[in-house]
């Protein structure tokens, strides 16, 4: 199990490498960094000089040698735009990413989970019917459109949640700022989750019906319904414990998107998480804070498929049987 | 040259009065303004970012020694007088406000002054290019500053409206002689923190969240009615909008052209437009033999090629269709209030396509040509827009037009390195004088000028005249040589000129925010209806 884990750790660090080369190739097809750190009346020779001291003259190579080198260190550097430290300020965005990423995770997988076994179940009733209409619509309606719905109506014309921002923050430890904390902070996470975690609850209920409906039809639900098991525990106990497999595998994969791609939803709510700093570093090239974001995302996906790898464990014992004789 | 601040004294006066009667009737109220633009500024630091945003917020903190007035007049701030020696034209005479006094509890005087004119000259800072004229500063008293120029410069004390004044003990303290330099790896001091004379202090600070400003009881200056100021950056048009209208901020200073009419026509929503200090207009290579996307031939070197241009560009037409009826249109690539700027030259005319195809067909052209144009799309108000009407434009004269539309970091580093024939430029006047046109878009390129000529201009009078100007003191000869070099540059037709943007500022209508020709509204200004 422990050499295991090291090992998809060592792989790990080898994933993260070509991402950072990657990233690196691509930052040239950004745009040159220097025409937005100085003003307009800069002279040739000044940009020519910052782009000099920068070291953006340099070859790819040697500039992603560099990064790989400080970054070894843990040094990320000074962001050209907001001239912090990097790692400061990616990690002091992180908890308002991490917050609204697990409340919509959290909102997807619950919801998407009861309507999905409620559909499953009562297949032909009027109320799925409705719930896999609208669902459709989640699907196919852009994230912007969505969030931008929202705000219209919950906050311009209800004016009963905030249209942006996190409310009032309170600082937990030394450097994680909640807003779960505070009334202000509560309301103003309901839209951007909603808006954030929209899809993945749509897929989750589509994928725990259409597996459920699978299940259902098997011969060993068919059993305990004859042993006399009441509905509740051959629904519950059996049929769902084996739909889960998939459906966890891909609210996993899904909770490592939904961080990665919070772009949008972060954006249109002005939400001050990792996802707004790096579209703002984007346009305005800021090579340190997009190689280190990058970087972020990739650990991000890793440690979540290690984990869901590790849960497949937990859930299906077969696994735990194989991995055992594959050990003799 | 000293102009009296007449206008702002007054509505100072006023507004006074009509605190004092607030104060009377509701007790001492705290009026807080929330304020929401697109960007944040990118640092606190007042040398390290020559950009709107950071400058905008940074008056409210530091202060200048002149401040530019809502007509573009210069006005008094930390300076109360600033002249030419009467004896030597290369020294500048600043005497200094009295009693003055930083955050700090520090008093202000002349010897902050010389260090700040260091520390905006280091090679660190982003506004050293508004310097290059300075030899050196130099404290005669408390109160006077003599700044002595390589030569003279009659116009220096226009670069003065965004130099900011530090405190010299303070950032010596703090070990922050020198601006940001992003090669050292570590952050400034000041990025974070700030020791100014302005109306406001730092109270908190979350980049790209939120700001917090309040009152400095100490300021020199009549109490302003705004006490407390929260800035907060929305960067989707549409989330700004809408905490507008649900009453979440105050003012908006940034208005999508598309909501201008709609919020116009919302109760309890004010609009205010006002023209900005920014010119858009269209430049072309008219010297080389060969373009880059068109090898081997240059159409645009034919003084017939570029008339027909101009018949072709339907100003009008881009106002309504385009910019929704928000932009001035004209002809002379100036902001009107600049120095130099000439209503006769600014006139255009009606297009006319027969005309424009008789003088292709005389250029030899008679079947158009194929060319490449470069535009941004993330600069200025719908740059890409303005562009694709001008390529349909063009196609009724015959000439196809490929619409190479990308991000300014991507548009701005080719216009400077000559990459691109023909494009599309806007361009601000910080300084309000058609010199610092002339220097940057139409002298040839030489150290320090000509940095964005990418029509690759190149006229040895007009650079002499130019050249000129910086140190002409007699001011009726040098305007006459200003009105030369336009009538030149309009001859030759240099750039193809479409229009003035508009600044759109909305807020609560119990608010008076004028808006300011350089977009950088002062909520000291503000006053409650």
């Amino acid at each position: 199990m422990i050499a295991y884990v090291l090992r998809r750790i060592a792989q790990s660090v080898l994933v993260m490498l070509a991402v950072a080369l990657v990233a690196f190739a691509l930052f040239r097809y950004v745009g040159d960094p220097v025409a937005t750190m100085m003003g307009q009346e800069a002279s040739v020779a000044d940009r020519e000089a910052l782009r000099e001291r920068l070291g953006l003259n340099d070859p790819v190579v040697f500039q992603f040698a560099r990064f790989v080198g400080n970054a070894a260190q843990g040094d990320f550097g000074i962001s050209y735009r907001l001239q912090q430290p990097v790692m400061e300020l990616i990690l002091s965005r992180l908890p308002a990413t991490l917050e609204l990423a697990l409340i919509s995770g959290l909102l997807a997988f619950t919801v998407g989970v009861g309507l999905g076994v409620y559909t499953a179940l009562n297949r032909r009733g009027w109320l799925s019917s409705v719930v896999m209409t609208t669902s459709l619509v989640g699907v196919s309606l852009p994230t912007f459109l969505i969030g931008v719905l929202l705000i219209w109506i919950f906050a311009v014309e209800l004016q009963w949640l905030p249209s942006f921002g996190r409310g009032e923050t309170v600082d937990v430890g030394s450097w994680w700022r909640s807003g779960l904390l505070t009334e202000s902070g509560r309301a103003s996470i309901i839209l951007p989750a909603i808006t954030l975690g929209l899809y993945q609850m749509t897929l989750i209920m589509r994928l725990v019906r259409a597996e459920m409906l699978e299940v259902l039809r098997t011969d060993y639900v068919k059993f305990a319904r004859a042993r006399g098991l009441s509905n509740r525990a051959v629904h519950f106990g059996h049929a769902l414990k084996n739909t889960m497999v998939p459906v966890i595998t891909i609210t996993g994969l899904q909770l490592g998107s939904i961080i990665a791609f919070s772009i949008i939803t972060e954006t249109v709510f002005q939400w001050p998480g990792v996802g707004a700093l790096f579209i703002n570093s984007v346009q305005f090239v800021d090579v340190p804070v997009m190689a280190a974001y990058l970087m972020l995302i990739a650990l991000i996906f890793v440690i979540i498929n290690l984990i869901v790898d590790l849960l497949y464990y937990v859930v299906d014992p077969r696994l735990r049987v194989d991995r055992a004789n594959a050990r003799h | 040259m000293l102009s009296q601040p007449f206008g702002r004294h007054l509505t100072k006066v006023l507004s006074v009065s009509a605190l004092a009667l607030a104060m009377a009737s509701a007790g001492v109220s705290a009026e807080t303004l929330r304020w929401a633009r697109v960007g944040d500024a990118l640092t606190l630091d007042p040398h390290s970012a020559n950009e709107g945003p950071t400058s905008t917020l940074l008056h409210h903190i530091y202060e200048t020694l002149v401040g530019r007035g809502l007509d573009g007049s210069l006005q008094p701030r930390l300076a109360t007088e600033w002249r030419i020696h009467p004896d030597d034209p290369t020294v500048w005479v600043f005497t200094l406000r009295q009693g003055v006094k930083f955050h700090d509890g520090a008093d202000f005087t002349a010897e902050d002054v010389v260090a700040s004119i260091d520390r905006v000259r280091a090679e660190s800072s982003d506004f050293k290019g508004l310097h290059t004229a300075v030899a050196s500063a130099e404290a005669i008293d408390d109160y006077t500053v003599h700044i002595k120029m390589s030569g003279p410069a009659p116009l220096y004390v226009q670069n003065l409206t965004n130099f900011f004044v530090m405190d010299k003990g303070w950032i010596e303290a703090n070990g922050a002689q020198l601006p940001q330099d992003f090669k050292a790896g570590e952050e400034k001091f000041t990025v974070r923190n700030t020791n100014g004379t302005g109306p406001y202090i730092l109270q908190s600070r979350d980049p790209e969240v939120r700001t917090v400003l309040s009152l400095n009881p100490n300021h020199w200056d009549a109490a302003p009615q705004v006490t407390e100021i929260i800035y907060t950056p929305i960067k989707e048009a549409a989330t700004r909008v809408a905490a507008l209208l649900s009453g979440e901020v105050d003012f908006v200073q940034d208005v999508p052209v598309q909501d201008i009419e709609r919020l116009s026509n919302t109760a309890g929503v004010t609009v205010s437009t006002g023209a900005e200090n920014r010119t858009i207009f269209f430049a072309y290579d008219m010297t080389s033999d060969s373009l880059k996307s068109l090898p081997g031939d240059n159409p645009f070197k034919k003084p017939e090629v570029r008339e027909a241009l101009a018949l072709t560009l339907d100003r009008d037409a881009i106002k309504q269709v385009v910019m929704r009826g928000q932009s001035v249109p004209g002809a002379l690539n100036a902001p009107p209030f600049v120095n130099g700027w000439d209503a006769a030259l600014d006139a255009y005319g009606a297009p006319d396509v027969d005309r424009a195809k008789e003088l292709l067909t005389a250029a030899g052209y008679p079947n158009g040509f194929t060319v490449d144009l470069n535009c941004p799309n993330d600069r200025y108000l719908n740059d890409e827009a303005i562009c694709q009407a001008f390529v349909g434009m063009l196609g009724r004269i015959g000439i196809t037009a490929n619409l190479v539309s990308q991000s300014r970091t991507l548009h701005f580093p080719a216009i400077q390195n000559l990459e691109v024939d023909f494009y599309l430029l806007g361009w601000g006047v910080p300084t309000f004088d058609s010199q610092y046109v002339f220097d940057f878009l139409v002298h040839s390129q030489e150290e320090g000028r000509g940095g964005w000529n990418g029509s690759r201009y190149n006229n040895a009078e007009v650079d002499a005249m130019i050249k000129s100007l910086s140190t002409e003191t007699d001011l009726d000869k040098r305007n006459a040589t200003i009105a030369a070099i336009w009538k030149q540059l309009q001859e030759d037709r240099v750039f193809l000129m479409v229009h003035n943007q508009l600044l759109a500022y909305a807020s609560k209508d119990n608010l008076n925010i004028a808006v300011h020709p350089e977009n950088q509204p002062h909520m000291a200004d503000v006053t409650f209806k």
